[in-house]
């Protein structure tokens, strides 16, 4: 069957709903969704992880599994209803018509067929090519999704190129038959924030390019308002509103999403003049919905009686264009009103330093091919020349992507590893060198750490009270069992935990709620340093103001200095006091907020803040795309560590950036920066976020 | 690469000595060598004669210098009698002593004499190993091809009713241990007054008092039929068809909930190109360790039948001699046993490798 | 008297059950053959929120399948309470069977009645009954273990005794004195085959689970260390495993067990080393806990050293062997050299296995953000070991345990085949296979009988481990 034409919308959703059916009950995951896509528009999907956002994908697909069935409404694409077609009908549709792209590019590549055959696939089937010809049109695709010596990634196996490569060969595959309908389920959810600014880039060119339209499907509310004309916000398996960009983002109708936006850390917001507002309550699993409006019981403009009768359907926004909303008192919101609770939090008080590091390595031997042994020892050089001290009551920033050397400083800091060769002075004691086993129990107890993922942070067979009263006891608190039964009771108080929790298992409780326990464990014993992995990248984004929330609070409480890991700057610049930013095992710059947060910046900071999507429609950012992938820890360039990729590098004159790595240069109130721009280059940089005016 | 397989050829070489030291150090206990004496001497040997026996035949003296003998880097132990007559590990019998070789061990291709046998070791194992070796290629032949497809088959639809029914055969018959099977075969297919035979013969399909298939597969050492061959092969094969056809299941249903399926599946390609094209190669690296690590397991299937049918290959041999004492021919088939375990590792480790391009170039 | 037939005055089910069994096949082979040319319809989805699948051939076979299946199982069901309430004899073999095994069949329906009323708050155990195929394979493993418990009160004829004239006689032969069947027949020495599957039972459940216990025991306390500290232990222990694991496993039996060695002692210096483990391996489990807590821990650790150091010395100390230095006064209970080495060599050939399978989970939860919490708060590595990793590997453990249970079942069987360890005597199994196998042509059943026995233990043992396996992973 060839390509039909279809004057009409691309993609016409009505009335969607969709269940899985398990052996005790129907679960439905979507219910009366409606979404209309038109030629060359991106529409973008958004909500929270279980709203039923994929399964829509996947509906369009037909490919919802064993146990998913589509229970009602029709899926028309180019006006031909895909809930009726027969296995043949799909096949040929699939791939040629509708292509999709998915979140983990190592897994959605077959392993061991070379990337040439995977691509080549594409057109054999659906347009019965010839291999030379499917071979020339790879090698045409491969070259438009700005890969480097196409016929050489042609030959290789998918393990062989870097995440961001194979994200970019997942979007040529998709793209290797000019499909009518793009589908992107979370496409950079797996890579960093540079390398996703650059795919996200990529799409929305090759987007225009090739015509097509997109159906984009991402929690990251930024990253639609950068790649998307149209959205559609969806909570607990409804579409909850659905507009333009710019009519959902400034005007829109809908407590959910106002809530949403209220939640996230936009530029402006402050830890102390302008908190966070987090969602109340939790979401609700698919068989515990409430009757009437899904968000009603999270809603401040909750009304019983009226918003919980009956199921409320889409209501059009008069006066803008295809905008709509599922709130039935949508028309009396006042929806300018600034937020109710604005409470305003007294600034905290940095005390004397706590913690000190000064020129701090840490070296790895590691075995080259490990599998086939022998080979010559390498070293990794995981944190080169780390200097930096942190307060009483203060919040220190540390940021980079992966293989910038974070979690080694903080194992070495933990004493899970020791120290190459510098100093950690921890109050006055230097502890470098000392493994966590000969730490004395105040030292332990000291230090600790919330981990990065809420699923794998409690052991999933003991209760929740008995894994606290452990830790209780390891830090020797409490006399006796009673005395630290009470103390865990208060310990689940402080994290606003229900105390009957303390019975419950952790499989039975949500991540942010595991979050909060993971919380509660790491400030058993009185912890004056904890070190927060990125303690909510894991979590919902309605979840995940409450959960910083709480450890603003308990810092404040306990006078905690906290070092937050993260790479998301914009939750960084709301929380933090001042910011450490980490390339490859360097600090590159250091710095008080405001002096990481303008400029002048280290030509990393730069690109890292240029590629951060920024949900706000007044902001204007520079667009600076970084080329290439992040190099390997094993095997870093020479020079400064970050010369591959830096555009500035031009600037600098007699190639210095490839033969040294630069000094540390103050710019001034102990603003830090490692690199060879001179004082005149860096004076003529310009802001890379500027919000307009209103 | 080349390092890769010379650290596992050391490994191997280790493990190939510590095993034959412990076996030589098992047979060549004190008890197992008074039985010796007492069998080849007279039964009613004094002790005194037990352990001039023993001191006479070079079978005393420290464990590792007579290990070192069997090896063939220490000298072969010499004794001369009262009449002069020097015998020793590496004077053949009525030979001269002078003309002897010091060393004569495994190493140089001495492998002792069997005293159930009587005949040098080396040769009657080489025998025995051939007829072993046609046992084992039928059933490689009958196992291979049915596992795989079997495995394949009920572990593309996962929950069908093909994979239902295959799966329940693959458990039933790895709960079937050989000593189990060829019982329920001959009673079934093997004997006049049992089982089919006899159904067979009443509907004069089969002539009186013959049987469908031979329960001894004696005759088979000199031809090999379907009627005497038919029970040992599938007695062995039955076990590891199951096994494997298991093994291929798991890993084929793992692959085909595996992302990159859904990727073909969504790209337009139809089941059958995706069962065959994406899935299977993916799938079968993980049964071709399991094949190859059956070997040992194999070994096991081989004692039993071969005992059971009265197959006289290695498997019977090694029983042979473990039940009559017979030390050199028992460190012999140690050896072969334990270097085909080995061998069968290497290759698995290799061919993995070679299948699975994630790791040959990382 | 006149000899038994195979069903007696039920024979009038068997046509019943010939044609029932007949369509199962039939169902089962139209449905393999449908799937090949029709893929499954899609389920319509009532308004109720049910589901159901459109009228077709496919559904029909799918129901027939069911219907037929649970008629076939109704209709051996008949024939057990037919051959319960009807008179020995009269139920033909099956029947005189099927009221031998009343006591069992009393408490497979208790245990099934309570459980099935209770499996909601059993955990695992409560799930299993979820699962077609887990509660075949249950139903199967407590048969024989009821059997085993109840085989005094089964048993017909006394194991050992002969009587000459009913040498290699069918199934269901007449006692010369009249008083009884011989029911299964009589073996080549003129034994009651189907006393002696009975006591064989006996043998089998005692040694196979204490067995697999015992190198669960080893390979967990190996397993855990060489795959937490990974290095140079690891390196050793493995290197140790797979020499044991490169042993065929048959020349291991021959050179162990036999009456040579046993003199030497050796079986009993290896029962010294393998025993220790559980009294380790509970020591470091209790101390490891409760070290900050010391006077506890003190009065845990010594009950479990007093008495399991009590246990551990009369096990292993034997008057008459090499091992025998403790007074006979305090000596619990002795085991026969035999059983002994039977034991140990069984338990080394698993240890090996269950140490990779320990140290392959122990290397990929070790990864898990609560171990990195368990180690930044100062955690000694054996808590992390056995209170944070072991309790998290417990789903494949279990899974591989009753996988285990079912190999060592085979391996005991192995050795009596081969006439290794157990005296020619002893009714289990293996022996009466080895020794029925000789005159396999002539007279077959002496060997069946025990080989179906066998057989269907492990196999309730694999469905066993199959229906854990489906419902731990469901959740």
């Amino acid at each position: 069957m060839t390509k039909w034409d279809y004057d009409g919308p691309i993609l016409e959703i009505e009335n969607l709903s969709i269940s899985f059916f398990t052996r005790l009950r129907e679960i439905p995951a979507v219910m009366d969704f409606s979404c209309t896509v038109q030629p060359g528009e991106a529409m973008g999907l958004v909500g929270e992880s279980g709203c039923g956002k994929s399964t829509v994908a996947l509906a369009v697909m037909r490919d919802l599994g064993k146990n998913g069935r589509i229970v009602g409404g029709s899926i028309k694409f180019k006006g031909r209803d895909i809930t009726r077609m027969s296995d043949e009908e799909l096949r040929d549709i699939r791939g040629s018509e509708i292509a999709m792209i998915y979140q983990e590019p190592m897994a959605s590549l077959n392993p061991a067929m070379k990337i040439g055959q995977q691509l080549m696939e594409v057109p054999m089937i659906h347009e019965g090519v010839s291999k030379e010809e499917a071979w020339k049109r790879a090698l045409e695709v491969v070259r438009d999704v700005r890969l480097p010596d196409p016929e050489r990634m042609l030959r290789s196996y998918p393990h062989q190129l870097s995440g961001g490569q194979q994200q970019r060969i997942v979007i040529a595959m998709a793209l290797m038959s000019k499909p009518a309908l793009l589908i992107l389920d979370e496409p950079t959810t797996a890579l960093d924030v540079t390398v996703e600014a650059a795919v996200v880039d990529l799409v929305k060119d090759l987007g225009h390019k090739y015509g097509t339209s997109m159906l984009f499907i991402s929690h990251n509310l930024g990253l639609v308002l950068e790649t998307c004309d149209r959205l559609c916000v969806m909570y607990s398996g409804e579409a909850v509103e659905t507009g333009s960009i710019k009519d959902v983002f400034d005007k829109m109708q809908h407590p959910y999403t106002q809530a949403l936006f209220r939640s996230i850390p936009l530029p402006g917001a402050d830890k102390t003049t302008r908190p966070l507002i987090a969602i109340p309550g939790n979401f609700p699993l698919p068989h515990e919905r409430p009757p009437g409006c899904n968000f009603g019981p999270r809603c401040t403009y909750f009304e019983a009686g009226r918003c919980d009768a009956a199921d409320i359907p889409m209501f059009p926004v008069t006066g803008q264009e295809r905008h709509e909303t599922r709130c039935l008192r949508f028309k009396e919101i006042d929806w300018a009103a600034p937020p109710k609770a604005a409470r305003q939090n007294e600034k905290g008080e940095v005390g004397r330093v706590v913690l000190k590091m000064e020129d701090l390595r840490k070296y790895y031997e590691v075995r080259g091919g490990a599998l086939f042994g022998g080979g010559d020892t390498k070293v990794v050089k995981a944190n080169e020349t780390l200097s930096f001290e942190a307060r009483e009551g203060e919040t220190l920033a540390i940021v980079g992507e992966s293989g910038c050397g974070k979690s080694t400083f903080a194992k070495v800091l933990m004493g899970l590893e020791t120290a190459t060769s510098g100093q950690i002075f921890l109050y006055d004691n230097e502890i470098q060198s000392t493994p966590i086993q000969s730490r004395n129990t105040e030292t332990v107890s000291g230090v600790q750490m919330v981990f990065q993922n809420p699923f794998d942070t409690l052991n999933p067979s003991m209760t929740v009270g008995r894994q606290i009263i452990r830790a209780l006891e390891i830090f020797g608190e409490g006399k006796n069992d009673a005395e630290r039964q009470a103390r865990m009771l208060e310990l689940l108080d402080l994290v606003k935990l229900p105390r009957a929790f303390a019975e419950r298992m952790p499989r039975q409780l949500s991540g942010g709620q595991k979050q909060r326990v993971g919380i509660a464990r790491a400030f058993a014993g009185g912890a004056k340093i904890v070190v927060a992995d990125e303690p909510v990248s894991a979590l919902d984004v309605s979840v995940q103001a409450a959960v910083t929330d709480l450890l603003m609070e308990i810092q404040r409480k306990n006078k905690t200095t906290l070092l937050f890991i993260s790479h998301d700057l914009s939750i960084v610049r709301y929380l933090s006091d001042r910011v450490m930013v980490m390339y490859l095992g360097h600090v590159v710059e250091l710095g008080s907020t405001d002096q990481v947060f303008s400029p002048p910046y280290h030509p990393y900071t730069e690109a890292l803040l240029s590629a951060v999507p920024i949900a706000d429609t007044k902001v204007k950012k520079k667009h600076i795309v970084l080329e290439g992938d992040i190099p390997s820890a094993m095997n870093p360039p020479p020079g400064c560590p970050f010369q591959t990729r830096c555009r500035w590098k031009s600037r600098v004159p007699g190639g210095l950036c490839e033969k040294e790595v630069p000094p540390v240069r103050d710019l001034g109130n102990g603003h830090q920066v490692k690199c060879h721009l001179s004082d005149a280059e860096f004076a003529t940089m310009e802001p890379v976020i500027t919000i307009a005016a209103e | 690469m080349l390092k890769f397989i010379l650290r596992r050829l050391g490994v191997m070489l280790l493990t190939a000595f510590a095993l034959t030291f412990v076996v030589f150090y098992l047979t060549n206990l004190a008890p197992n060598l008074e039985k010796l004496a007492r069998s080849e001497g007279s039964v009613r040997m004094t002790e005194e004669a037990v352990t001039a026996w023993i001191e006479q035949n070079g079978h005393s003296g420290p464990v590792l210098m007579r290990y070192g003998q069997w090896l063939g880097v220490v000298p072969g132990w010499t004794f001369t009698d009262e009449k002069g007559v020097t015998r020793g590990r590496c004077i053949a019998q009525d030979g001269d002593a002078a003309l002897a070789p010091r060393y004569c061990g495994v190493l140089q291709g001495n492998w002792g004499y069997s005293t159930v046998f009587k005949q040098p070791v080396g040769p009657a194992l080489l025998e025995k190993l051939g007829a072993t070796g046609w046992l084992m290629l039928w059933v490689m032949i009958v196992m291979v091809p049915v596992s795989l497809i079997l495995g394949v088959l009920s572990g593309m639809r996962e929950g069908s009713a093909m994979d239902r029914t295959l799966s329940t055969f693959a458990i039933v018959s790895t709960a079937t241990p050989e000593y189990v099977s060829g019982v329920v075969l001959v009673a079934l297919f093997a004997t006049a007054t049992t089982g089919l035979s006899p159904l067979l013969i009443d509907m004069g399909l089969l002539e009186p008092k013959k049987t469908l298939f031979l329960a001894s597969s004696t005759s088979a050492m000199d031809n090999i039929t379907f009627w005497n061959f038919t029970l040992p092969v599938m007695t062995i094969a039955l076990y590891g068809i199951g096994y494997i056809a298991r093994m291929t299941r798991a890993s084929m249903t793992e692959v085909m909930t595996q992302q990159y399926i859904r990727t073909a599946r969504l790209k337009g390609v139809n089941f059958r190109s995706v069962v065959m094209k994406h899935a299977l190669r993916n799938a079968l690296i993980a049964p071709f360790t399991v094949i190859m690590l059956q070997f040992p397991w194999l070994l096991n299937g081989v004692v039993i039948t071969e005992t059971l049918f009265n197959y006289k290959g290695f498997g019977w041999t090694l029983v042979t001699a473990a039940s009559n004492n017979d030390i050199q021919l028992l460190l012999g088939c140690s050896v072969v046993a334990v270097l085909v375990v080995l061998v069968t590792q290497l290759i698995s480790d290799i061919g993995y490798v070679y299948l699975n391009p994630r790791i040959r170039i990382s | 008297m006149e000899p038994l037939t195979w069903t007696g005055s039920l024979s009038l089910l068997n046509p019943v059950l010939a044609a029932l069994a007949a369509l199962l096949v039939l169902a089962i082979l139209a449905r393999i053959a449908l799937s090949f040319f029709a893929t499954e319809p899609a389920v319509v989805v009532n308004p109720d929120g049910t589901a159901t699948a459109p009228n077709g051939l496919w559904s029909l076979s799918v129901t027939a399948g069911k219907w037929l299946f649970l008629s076939l199982v109704g209709v051996l069901v008949l024939y057990i309470v037919g051959g319960v309430v009807t008179p020995l004899g009269s139920g033909g073999i099956f029947g005189a069977a099927a009221k031998k095994f009343l006591p069992v069949w009393i408490a497979l329906v208790v245990l099934f009645a309570v459980s099935l009323r209770f499996k909601r708050r059993l955990g695992l155990y409560g799930k299993l009954f979820d699962s077609t195929i887990g509660m075949i394979g249950f139903g199967l493993v407590m048969f024989w273990v009821f059997t085993a418990i109840f085989a005094d009160m089964i048993v017909m004829h006394d194991p050992l005794g002969q009587i000459s004239q009913l040498k290699n006689k069918a199934p269901g032969v007449a006692l010369p004195d009249g008083s009884g069947w011989y029911i299964f027949g009589g073996d080549h020495l003129g034994r009651d085959v189907f006393s002696r599957m009975i006591k064989g039972s006996q043998v089998v459940i005692q040694i196979a689970p204490l067995a697999t216990l015992f190198a669960f025991m080893v390979g967990i306390t190996l397993g855990l260390p060489a795959g937490y500290y990974g290095g140079k232990l690891d390196s050793g222990l493995s290197f140790l495993a797979n020499l044991i694991l490169a042993f065929p496993v048959i020349l291991l039996f021959y050179l162990l067990v036999t009456p040579e060695i046993v003199t030497t002692g050796l079986p009993q210096f290896m029962a010294v080393a393998l025993f220790i483990f559980p009294l380790v391996f509970l020591t470091i489990l209790l101390n490891s806990r409760y070290y900050v807590q010391p006077q506890r821990r003190n009065l845990m650790v010594a009950a479990v050293l007093g008495i399991g150091g009590w246990l551990y010395l009369s096990l292993i100390s034997t008057p008459g062997t090499a091992v025998s230095f403790f007074p006979a006064a305090i000596d619990l209970f002795d085991v026969p050299p035999n059983i002994l080495i039977v034991f140990v060599s069984v338990v080394f050939v698993n240890s090996p296995t269950v140490f990779r399978i320990v140290r392959g989970l122990t290397l990929d939860i070790k990864t898990r953000d609560y171990v990195s919490a368990a180690q930044t708060r100062g955690e000694r590595p054996w808590y992390i070991m056995l209170w944070e990793i072991l309790p998290n590997a417990r789903g494949p453990l279990i899974v591989d345990f009753c996988l285990r249970i079912g190999y060592t079942t085979i391996l005991l069987g192995t050795l009596g085949f081969f006439g290794l360890g157990l005296s020619p005597e002893s009714p289990d199994w293996g022996t009466t296979i080895n020794a029925g196998r000789r005159l396999l042509t002539i007279a077959p059943h002496p060997a069946i009988v025990p080989a179906v026995a066998l057989m269907s233990l492990v196999l309730g043992l694999n469905l066993l481990a199959d229906g854990l396996r489906e419902e731990s992973l469901r959740d």
